[in-house]
């Protein structure tokens, strides 16, 4: 029997397709569990107040399979304290559930009371995306006693690392549970970056959101700007001219191209070569500096605006990007020759931090590091929009799921990248970058999916009257990934910690908001 | 290896000009005669990341590729406070990360240098006040100087940096 047939799915479009669905709290775990059989996948899990009713919380799931995007709604009224859980279906949603309880006081029965994203330095008792609440009084910055699992036995220390960290990179905590080298346990403690992002998109209209946005994770500006301008003009009725589509395609697979290109360098540098560092910096570099003259930035901040880019490719751009790209695939392809002539290099990237295809299919492991686990999704390839509908992109995938693996579907897709953005860079439609948003409708939901160079990059947009915003809920992959690593690198030794935890580069601020 | 040999041969040395400090960045100049003078020529760095978009990161780590080449001109990067003469913290301070960056600041000896970097940095930029943010690094420790930009290139952070240390 199907729970998921009896549904009233609502059609409301886009690319993917997606659906919504109200269900009952009876049924929420059932449909959860059907869909899970079914083969979709877990996107998000988040709540907002309803709309036409602050007294009622609606909770959402987002689900996705090689249909669409399935969104499936539980109407929570406010005195009711617990929800059901999903998290025994789907390992993911524990930190979003723990999360929707931070920020809307909503508990769902998964048997952790703890605090997800808030510290004790956030007031408590104070729920911030519920309107009615004012602005607390400044609150002491403490920090707290968190509860971490305690690993007990002969010999078993622990190791806490952060929230400052040793080398540049942002904040979180790792908790250590070790025996001797060996690591037995890793439980992570984030939120340390929460910048009260889903609340300030509140208090921005609509047709501004897409600067916050593109300031929730830098690395990923691009598609985090592009995932909510996606959702604001569906909401729209705004469809981009074929040239604008293309425009921030380019932009896309950029930004992918040069944090590749980063983290090749640096996972060369962890695993004790630095001249790895040094090449694959230098290549960034300049292909940084060669967006710099082309787009006017290094990093394309603010470059996807509603509606359209924020200015056109100049004809001298684009041969002088084409040239770019070429030299940046010859200097890549004899970077992958060194890599993989280097015995040292070899030895520490296989077999360290391994998720294998099964663990990965049953935590949910997304994105790039899914690809690197036999987790073959790419809404590129899956659900792909011009240009990838008319040029696509080749799938990349390892199945041994180590820190091989993530370099060499990193390698893969570089080339790729590469590959495409010239040939979209020959063919590149001619026309304007820019089209009226339009209004949006009042009372919209619409959503933006993206494959960011992490994994996809999910907004759900709903609309209040006037331009106001209602609800902005923004995803990051790293919500479905940080677990993984909880896993990847139990039985590795601590010194390896760095080098598998780079293999992921997962998202702190895009995860924190 | 060869191949290793022949990347380094062919590459060479790409180091650029060093860039000036830029007096438009100071933002108050105490004890820096002092710290000088303790300093000569070698500089240690803490970074400290109090809540930014992972933004301002990306250029602060472009400051160790080999144009900028910050380690050639005696600038480390170091892995405690109690090692640092500067601090160098992006992002708006995040409420959660309020004692951790006053607890950074007081392990780092007397005397020593705050750069703020970012937008976010230096006014709380995009994120301001809230209850999650305190805004700009100023909030909580004292600054010297403050680099704006968002995110701002490796070029006006290094410039931040050595305005930092300019007599
Ligand atoms: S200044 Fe810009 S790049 Fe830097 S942390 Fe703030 S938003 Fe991010």
């Amino acid at each position: 029997m199907s729970t998921r047939a009896q549904l009233q799915w609502q059609w409301i479009g886009g690319t993917p397709p997606a659906w919504r669905a109200a269900v009952e709290a009876d049924q929420w775990t059932s449909v959860a569990r059907t869909m899970h059989g079914d083969g979709a996948r877990l996107l998000a899990l988040w709540g907002g107040e309803r709309r036409s009713d602050a007294a009622r919380i609606e909770v959402l799931a987002a689900y996705l399979d090689q249909e669409g995007l399935r969104v499936t709604e539980l109407d929570v009224p406010r005195d009711v304290a617990t929800i059901p859980s999903i998290a025994e279906v789907y390992p993911a949603a524990l930190r979003m559930e723990r999360a929707l309880h931070d920020l809307l006081g909503v508990r769902a029965a998964n048997g952790d009371a703890r605090p997800w994203l808030r510290h004790a330095s956030w007031p408590a008792g104070y729920l911030p995306l519920r309107r009615d609440q004012p602005e607390p009084p400044r609150a002491p910055g403490i920090t707290d006693n968190y509860a971490f699992v305690m690993v007990s036995g002969d010999g078993v220390h622990e190791i806490p690392v952060g929230p400052v960290h040793a080398s540049i990179i942002e904040p979180g905590h790792f908790r250590f549970s070790v025996a001797g080298e060996k690591v037995l346990r890793l439980e992570q403690r984030l939120g340390y970056a929460h910048k009260g992002v889903e609340r300030l998109f509140q208090h921005r209209p609509l047709d501004q959101g897409h600067r916050l946005a593109a300031r929730i994770c830098g690395d990923s500006t691009v598609a985090y700007s592009w995932a909510y301008c996606r959702a604001l003009e569906g909401m729209s009725g705004c469809e981009v001219t074929a040239r604008c589509a293309w425009l921030r395609a380019l932009a896309l697979e950029l930004e992918r191209i040069a944090n590749h290109l980063g983290d090749l360098g640096a996972l060369g540098n962890d695993a004790g070569f630095a001249f790895g560092l040094a090449q694959f910096s230098r290549v960034k570099e300049d292909l940084l500096r060669t967006l710099y003259d082309a787009f006017g930035q290094r990093y394309l901040m603010d470059y996807v605006v509603p509606g359209g880019v924020a200015r056109d490719l100049a004809p001298a751009s684009i041969s002088a990007l084409t040239t770019r790209l070429v030299a940046t695939e010859h200097e890549v392809r004899a970077m992958r020759a060194i890599y993989d002539d280097h015995p040292g290099v070899h030895d520490r990237f296989h077999d360290a931090g391994t998720v294998l295809p099964q663990l990965a299919a049953r935590l949910g492991l997304t994105g790039l590091a899914g690809r690197a686990s036999d987790q073959a999704f790419d809404l590129r390839v899956d659900h792909p929009w011009a240009p990838w509908s008319t040029f696509p992109a080749k799938l990349a995938t390892r199945s041994s799921g180590d820190v091989l693996a993530r370099v060499a579907v990193r390698f893969d897709e570089v080339l790729e990248s590469i590959r495409i953005c010239r040939a979209w860079l020959r063919l590149l439609p001619e026309g304007a970058v820019q089209r009226d948003l339009g209004t949006p409708l009042a009372g919209a939901l619409a959503f933006g999916l993206v494959e960011g160079w992490r994994g996809p990059v999910f907004i759900a947009l709903e609309a209040g009257a006037e331009g106001r915003t209602h609800r902005c809920h923004v995803h990051d992959p790293s919500w479905q990934n940080w677990p993984a690593l909880e896993h990847a690198i139990m039985d590795n030794i601590v010194p390896d910690f760095p080098l598998i935890n780079k293999s992921f580069n997962l998202a702190y601020s895009g995860h924190d908001l | 290896m060869l191949k290793t040999l022949r990347k380094i041969a062919a590459i060479g040395i790409v180091t650029e000009a060093r860039v000036a400090p830029d007096e438009s960045l100071r933002v108050h100049d105490e004890l820096q005669e002092r710290i000088l003078d303790v300093l000569g020529r070698a500089l240690c760095i803490r970074h400290i990341d109090a809540g930014s978009c992972n933004g301002c990161e990306l250029e602060v780590h472009a400051l160790g590729n080999p144009y900028y080449n910050i380690e050639g001109a005696g600038i480390r990067f170091v892995a405690s406070p109690r090692h640092a003469d500067m601090l160098l913290v992006t992002g708006p301070v995040s409420v959660s990360m309020e004692d951790a960056l006053r607890r950074t600041y007081e392990a780092t000896p007397d005397p020593k240098l705050v750069v703020a970097v970012g937008d976010c940095g230096c006014t709380g930029g995009i994120f301001g006040e809230s209850y999650a943010s305190r805004g700009r690094v100023a909030n909580v420790i004292p600054v010297n100087v403050a680099v704006p930009g968002c995110p701002p290139s490796p070029v006006r952070i290094l410039s931040g940096i050595l305005t930092a240390l300019a007599r």
